[in-house]
């Protein structure tokens, strides 16, 4: 059960991100693909870097520290996460709109002037796409490096987000255009929920907590967290003043 | 120096986020589950869920205030 969460939730959280970094990689092509290409590269060569020094340094920590650590980290994304998506799924929050962020990427893109530097034709679109791409990647590789840590198995939470890349590079390839589509906020909700759960789980193990049921827990964690999460749906929906303006917010 | 600066807040903005309130909680809520399992005794396993679904709301409410 704990490997299918584990796979499910740095599946869906790299979807969502893959999708974001997508959108800024599409916007930085259009004045360049060779710069946004070799900026979206270098990013991937940065996060495997970071993945290489942390993943060691991780996995050194003693369980019971790892998991308060972790527990605490992915509580604290897990909350951020889940508030953004019942702000959004209630009214409260603009829904995250891939085809509107392109626009405002492309208008920002086309408006920037051009300048020259060694090996790259064009400096606005390699920082464009190497920012979009590193930062959607970092949380990511936090995801990955915590829960793969955590279950013993790095190497299935890799896989997991290797999938992810590949689906969404392969759409993106395919259609080129922002794969707006995909049900962004839906899946934010649900990886929010599981970070949550997971979080809660690990965190209170490594403070020292037996959990009733052992692991068991988590089939009541989980979908507690979610029940709850629709609640507030529910309970702040009516209090929503609806939001016209599109939430443009950088590397959310 | 601001390299230094930037660099920090950075981490701040990515760990901690757009609202300080629910990191603290989050430390102050597995101190407090440590200590209440090791000196007290107590298993205490329903402080984090109660902490963490009490958290949305306050911290929704928070972020709509400071808009």
């Amino acid at each position: 059960m704990a490997s299918v969460a584990l796979f499910v939730a740095v599946f869906l959280a790299c979807i969502v991100e893959a999708v974001e970094a997508l959108t800024i990689l599409l916007a930085a092509g259009t004045r360049g693909w060779r710069s946004a290409l070799i900026g979206g590269a270098a990013a991937v060569v940065t996060l495997a870097v970071i993945v290489a020094l942390l993943g060691p340094a991780i996995s050194a920590i003693p369980i019971s520290y790892l998991r308060l650590f972790v527990g605490g980290l992915l509580l604290v994304f897990g909350v951020g996460w889940l508030r953004k998506a019942i702000m959004r799924a209630s009214g409260l929050k603009a829904l995250h709109d891939e085809d509107k962020i392109y626009a405002e990427k492309l208008a920002a893109a086309r408006a920037a002037s051009t300048e020259k530097r060694p090996l790259v034709g064009d400096w606005y679109a390699f920082t464009l796409s190497f920012k979009g791409v590193l930062l959607e990647g970092l949380e990511v590789v936090f995801i990955v490096l915590t829960f793969g840590t955590n279950q013993h198995n790095v190497p299935l939470a890799a896989l997991a987000a290797g999938c992810a890349v590949l689906l969404i590079g392969g759409l993106g390839i395919a259609v080129r255009s922002p794969l707006a589509r995909v049900p962004e906020n839906t899946m934010k909700f649900v990886v929010g929920v599981m970070l949550t759960g997971f979080g809660i789980f690990w965190g209170a193990e490594g403070a020292g907590v037996v959990w009733p049921g052992s692991d068991g827990a988590l089939l009541v964690l989980i979908p507690a967290v979610l029940a709850v999460s629709l609640l507030y749906v529910k309970a702040f929906a009516p209090r929503a003043h609806l939001v016209e303006d599109v939430a443009v917010e950088e590397f959310e | 120096m601001s390299w230094l600066k930037s660099f920090g807040l950075f981490w701040w903005d990515f760990i901690i986020g757009d609202d300080w309130i629910v990191a603290a909680a989050v430390v102050a809520g597995l101190a407090l589950t440590a200590l209440l399992t090791h000196v007290a005794g107590v298993n205490a396993w329903w402080l984090l869920p109660i902490l963490a679904v009490g958290l949305i709301p306050i911290s929704i409410w928070r972020l709509q205030r400071d808009r």
